[in-house]
């Protein structure tokens, strides 16, 4: 099912993936008593961040990310998506580091976890890095600079 | 420490599920929704949108639990200060994010639909955190 103006987008799946999203971090909050943030798991898996979560447990998360999404890849059989060149991948992936460290968390940690219990610094956190995306998608079109072949 | 294990990897299952189902692995849906002058596709939020409502009943659950239901305390951030690192990094998160389309979740669950290219950016953006933790505290 469509939306009207958007020929494009997938409103349903979208939502569905949504609410997955939100029930996985929801057992990570009350079965755990953890937030369900990528950024931190991960630093907290290679060591390179502090926590009371064990590096077992971060580690069994990571992992657990493309087994899920494996299934979900598999059960769909859409075509493989396209991604960035290489160099546009490793610039983007150190900036992503960097940035998330910096900022105490991605998408998942104050986007999801931190603005659902109206956390001042992930709504602050959220609209900022919403905004530097749009105005980077921005500039690079307005530069001409092609991501996705 | 093993129902943690097992807690932790239902959770990211789950999770990268939703993130694949949702279209985040794919980033050309996310830089469509980040193409807001452009030819803007919604569909990331609906899938934000999805994911904090149901967050937010989990906080009101939350709210009234002495302890989670399968471990000793919650262990959860307090801070509700506004610095210029947090505003800084995420403004620097959101350039990374918008330039590949990719944010750390999708970079690991990507791992299962295109490794190379998820390999390239998991590995940068440990290397990026890594560098943070040198500066703040050299070896």
């Amino acid at each position: 099912m469509g939306l009207p103006g958007f020929p494009d987008a997938a409103p349903l799946a979208g939502l569905a993936g949504g609410v997955l999203i939100g029930l996985a971090a929801a057992l990570m909050l009350l079965g755990a008593g953890r937030i369900a943030g990528v950024s931190g798991i991960a630093a907290r898996a290679f060591a390179i961040g502090e926590g009371s979560m064990p590096r077992g447990a971060a580690f069994a998360f990571l992992i657990g990310l493309p087994l899920g999404a494996l299934v979900v890849a598999m059960a769909s059989g859409a075509p493989a998506p396209q991604f960035a060149s290489p160099l546009l991948l490793a610039v983007a992936g150190l900036i992503v580091g960097i940035g998330t460290r910096l900022g105490s968390g991605c998408t998942s940690g104050h986007g999801v976890c931190g603005m659902s219990r109206l956390s001042q610094r992930s709504l602050v956190a959220t609209a900022t890095f919403m905004v530097t995306g749009f105005a980077t998608v921005a500039a690079m079109n307005a530069l001409g600079i092609e991501v996705l072949p | 420490m093993m129902r943690d294990g097992a807690v932790a990897l239902a959770s990211g299952t789950i999770f990268g599920a939703g993130l694949a189902l949702g279209g985040m692995t794919d980033p050309a849906r996310v830089r469509g929704f980040l193409d807001l002058f452009g030819a803007w596709d919604p569909t990331l939020a609906f899938v934000m949108g999805g994911a904090v409502v149901v967050m937010a009943i989990a906080w009101a659950f939350q709210k009234r639990m002495q302890r989670p239901l399968l471990g000793p305390s919650f262990a959860l951030p307090n801070r509700s200060d506004l610095t210029p690192r947090l505003i800084g990094g995420s403004a620097l998160f959101g350039i990374g994010w918008g330039i590949a389309g990719l944010c750390p979740g999708p970079g690991f669950a990507a791992l299962a639909i295109d490794a190379p290219s998820a390999a390239i950016f998991v590995a940068a953006m440990l290397a990026g955190m890594m560098l943070v933790r040198l500066v703040d505290r050299p070896a």
